[in-house]
């Protein structure tokens, strides 16, 4: 049935309900959309939503003191000051919010591509976990590696290391793609003005933090240090967190690691993150710890 | 990590000097599971001297024992000890700036001075001090308005235009409570050479020293003095009074629209509060205050939060700035003091290494002139979230075009807008030896000097004063 066969179906329906006919549609030729509000120019492109600092866009009408407003909006990157048409949203913030929402669900979604993790020089592996769907249902698996993964591993980052550098895709492939190749040469250059040597860089697929424990045990590195895609939110979906841990192993408390979250291109960059994080690591292994042990 | 330093403002003015302590107090600022950003959360007066008059030697030269005398006295009075200051400010302001011996004054004072005390002078300076110290800065902040700072002190009065806690520029009149001096049988003692002139220009009727003087006197030069303060806020018709009072070399644009104006400052202090005697202070000062409440009357105005002591408690609590707290320093000798700024232009900055460090040369080839190249800071914009390639390049440019600097024995010095100081030298580290020292989050301009203390902080910031000699952003 097609889209005319349905609308006769319909209209039938409601003639024999109603007792009469529906109002006519309105004919292309008499429809008169409202006013745009932003400049349209014909035979341009619509702008890319998406591009849109939110933090320098005030949609309220007629504001007493727009300026003081934006000054507040700034700080914040809270959707404030978005106006409303009638008791709704406009359609830029409604637009935007839905883009936002979709970026952060792709993130989740999708895979860090393979050629990404060559071409930067990473040797790949994987947790338990065979999908995406076993990964977000079962944490647990995406704790722990197989015989085989397990080899890759220890070959990967060597017996004993004293730092063991691990790329994990966690919840926002995005995350990585943005920020783990700059922020890992920001720490491999960092911990080599220290005089540490680096290992070469670990990728696992299907990961969660708790992997860093199995890697220790795997490995015993005396630091594990993993840049892992944070939970996306409505703010950016390229979010990533370094999780450092000294000395981890099955079982070891979460209150032992040393995280630093916040790395994308509105909080910490990602360059000036990897030297902070590669100064971390020189302090916990001159202080044996990480955590709250640290302080 | 609260961390607190003791941070000491020395103000000799043209008619005052004075001296606060303060106590900064350092927090940081960002979650514990972030990078960290440590912030003054909190700046408190310990100690207010009392308001000692300026000793001179005669109308030009200062009395710098005196002055030392002064200091010391209050040192002691204040109970703490020279050893524990950490920071603070010594400035010379106003008229007695273009005294002969200003330079010696300062050098009298510097064994007060602790490790870390900056020692200078300048209206432009001065202007943003005070404004500071009367909270102008907040006030325009906290109101999303725009404010103007009239300190008027002695000699001169410092402006300063805030628009929603931004400083848009600073500005120098010659209008002062100190400009006619009166003896105390009331007759005129001294006039000062500003009077003389509105007198040649037929502006005012001429007023002798011998003469004898009652309120009525001044009722001609204080209606121009305020009439210039009026102008210079925009608010009366013409400019030809501001113009006449501006100090010279200086410039100013009143803003547009009108803003709150603030008043700090002797003259400020008797506004609302005139002494009983209009000749208390032998000056027309109280005169001078009770006119620009008068001419301001009916105009949005708020008293500073301080009003006198507002130049010494900038001084004191609000010189000092920090730097980021991602940092990168090694063998450096804190503190580091009066280092030129030497900054690129945005092009410059983004060319290859070669391009970089051509541009770098040739900027330390200007600042040496020939002769030996003496130490300076090297001011870049950064880029907002470059890439570690981008990096690496900055800083193979950066090492190559200082090259000159270190073989001259001097530490090489980076001072970046952009929060990236701490990959930038953990990046150059490698590629030079000596000492090196990254520092973020300082916003510095050609012209402009930087003073850098020691580490603060578990050794994650650096204490910064800024020295803006030349400070004229129109916009």
């Amino acid at each position: 049935m097609n889209e005319q066969e349905l609308r006769a179906l319909v209209e039938r329906m409601i003639v024999e309900l109603a007792g009469q006919a529906p109002t006519p549609q309105v004919k292309g030729a008499d429809y008169r959309p409202m006013e745009p509000e932003g400049n349209t120019e014909s035979g341009g492109c619509l702008e890319d939503i998406s591009q849109v600092d939110l933090r320098q866009q005030y949609l309220v009408k007629d504001p007493r003191n727009g300026p003081a407003f934006l000054d507040l909006k700034r700080r914040t990157p809270a959707r404030l000051g978005v106006g409303r048409a009638g008791a709704r949203y406009k359609t830029a913030t409604m637009l935007r919010m839905r883009c936002d929402h979709a970026a952060a669900q792709d993130s989740v979604f999708s895979h860090v591509p393979e050629e990404f993790v060559q071409k930067n020089g990473w040797t790949p592996s994987q947790t338990l976990c065979g999908d995406k769907d076993e990964y977000l249902t079962r944490p647990d698996k995406g704790r722990r590696f197989d015989e085989a993964n397990g080899a890759v591993v220890r070959q990967t980052l060597g017996q004993s290391p004293k730092v063991a550098l691990v790329v994990g895709d966690g919840l926002s492939s995005a995350a990585i793609e943005a920020n783990a190749p700059d922020c890992m040469q920001a720490i491999q250059n960092g911990l080599k003005s220290y005089g540490i040597q680096p290992s070469p860089v670990l990728f696992v697929q299907y990961c969660r933090v708790g992997a860093s424990d199995h890697i220790g045990d795997l490995t015993g590195a005396e630091v594990v240090c993993m840049l892992v895609g944070e939970r996306p939110g409505l703010v950016t979906a390229e979010s990533m967190s370094a999780y450092l841990t000294y000395k981890p192993h099955i079982g070891i408390p979460e209150s032992k690691r040393t995280v630093v979250s916040n790395i994308h291109r509105q909080g910490t960059t990602a360059v000036e993150a990897g030297a902070h994080i590669a100064e971390l690591i020189k302090t916990m292994l001159e202080k044996r710890a990480s955590g709250i042990d640290l302080h | 990590m609260a961390e607190q330093l003791l941070s000491v403002g020395i103000d000799i003015g043209t008619s005052t000097t004075q001296f606060v302590l303060s106590r900064l107090t350092l927090e940081n600022r960002a979650n514990p599971f972030s990078v960290p950003r440590v912030a003054i959360a909190q700046r408190e007066v310990l100690y207010r001297s009392g308001i000692h008059f300026t000793p001179l030697l005669s109308e030009t030269v200062i009395d710098a024992a005196g002055v030392r005398a002064i200091v010391a006295e209050e040192y002691r009075a204040s109970g703490f000890d020279k050893g524990d200051i950490a920071t603070g400010a010594v400035i010379i302001t106003g008229e007695t700036a273009r005294k002969e011996n200003a330079q010696e004054v300062l050098r009298a004072l510097s064994e007060f001075a602790g490790d870390f005390v900056v020692a200078t002078a300048g209206p432009d300076l001065e202007s943003v001090l005070a404004a500071r110290g009367a909270g102008a800065d907040v006030y325009a902040k906290e109101h999303h308005t725009d404010v103007l700072n009239f300190d008027i002190g002695g000699g001169t009065s410092n402006l300063a235009l805030y628009s929603h806690g931004e400083l848009l520029r600073t500005g120098c009149l010659d209008v002062g409570g100190r400009l006619v001096k009166l003896d105390e049988a009331g007759t005129v003692a001294y006039v000062s050479p500003v009077v003389r002139k509105l007198a040649e220009q037929g502006r005012i009727p001429a007023l002798r020293p011998g003469e004898r003087a009652s309120p009525e006197t001044f009722t001609p030069l204080l209606s121009v003095l305020t009439g210039a303060l009026k102008q210079a806020a925009g608010l009366g018709p013409g400019r030809e009074l501001l113009e006449a009072l501006l100090t010279q070399g200086t410039r100013w644009e009143p803003p547009r629209k009108p803003p709150v104006c603030s008043f700090s400052g002797g003259v400020a202090a008797c506004m609302d509060q005139p002494p009983a005697s209009w000749r208390a202070f032998g000056d027309i000062g109280p005169l001078l205050g009770q006119a620009v409440a008068g001419a301001f009357q009916g105009v949005p105005r708020r008293q500073g939060t301080e009003t006198i002591r507002a130049t010494v408690v900038g001084a004191g609590s609000h010189a000092t700035e920090l730097s980021g707290s991602t940092i990168f320093y090694r063998d450096i000798a804190f503190p580091l003091k009066n280092l030129p700024m030497c900054k690129l232009t945005p092009a410059e900055e983004g060319g290859s290494p070669a391009e970089l460090s051509e541009a770098i040369q040739g900027r330390l080839r200007l600042f040496s002139g020939g002769g030996a190249l003496e130490p300076l800071a090297l001011g870049l914009r950064g880029e907002a979230s470059p890439g570690y390639a981008r990096i690496q390049a900055l800083a193979q440019g950066i090492v190559q075009g200082l090259e000159p600097l270190r073989q001259a024995g001097h530490p090489l010095v980076v001072a970046v807008e952009a929060d990236l100081a701490k990959v930038l030298g953990q990046a150059m580290a490698p590629l030079v030896s000596g000492p090196l020292l990254c520092l973020d989050g300082v916003g510095v301009e050609n012209g402009d000097y930087i003073d850098i203390g020691a580490p603060a902080a578990g050794g994650t910031v650096l204490p910064v004063v800024v020295k803006t000699l030349v400070f004229h952003s129109f916009s």
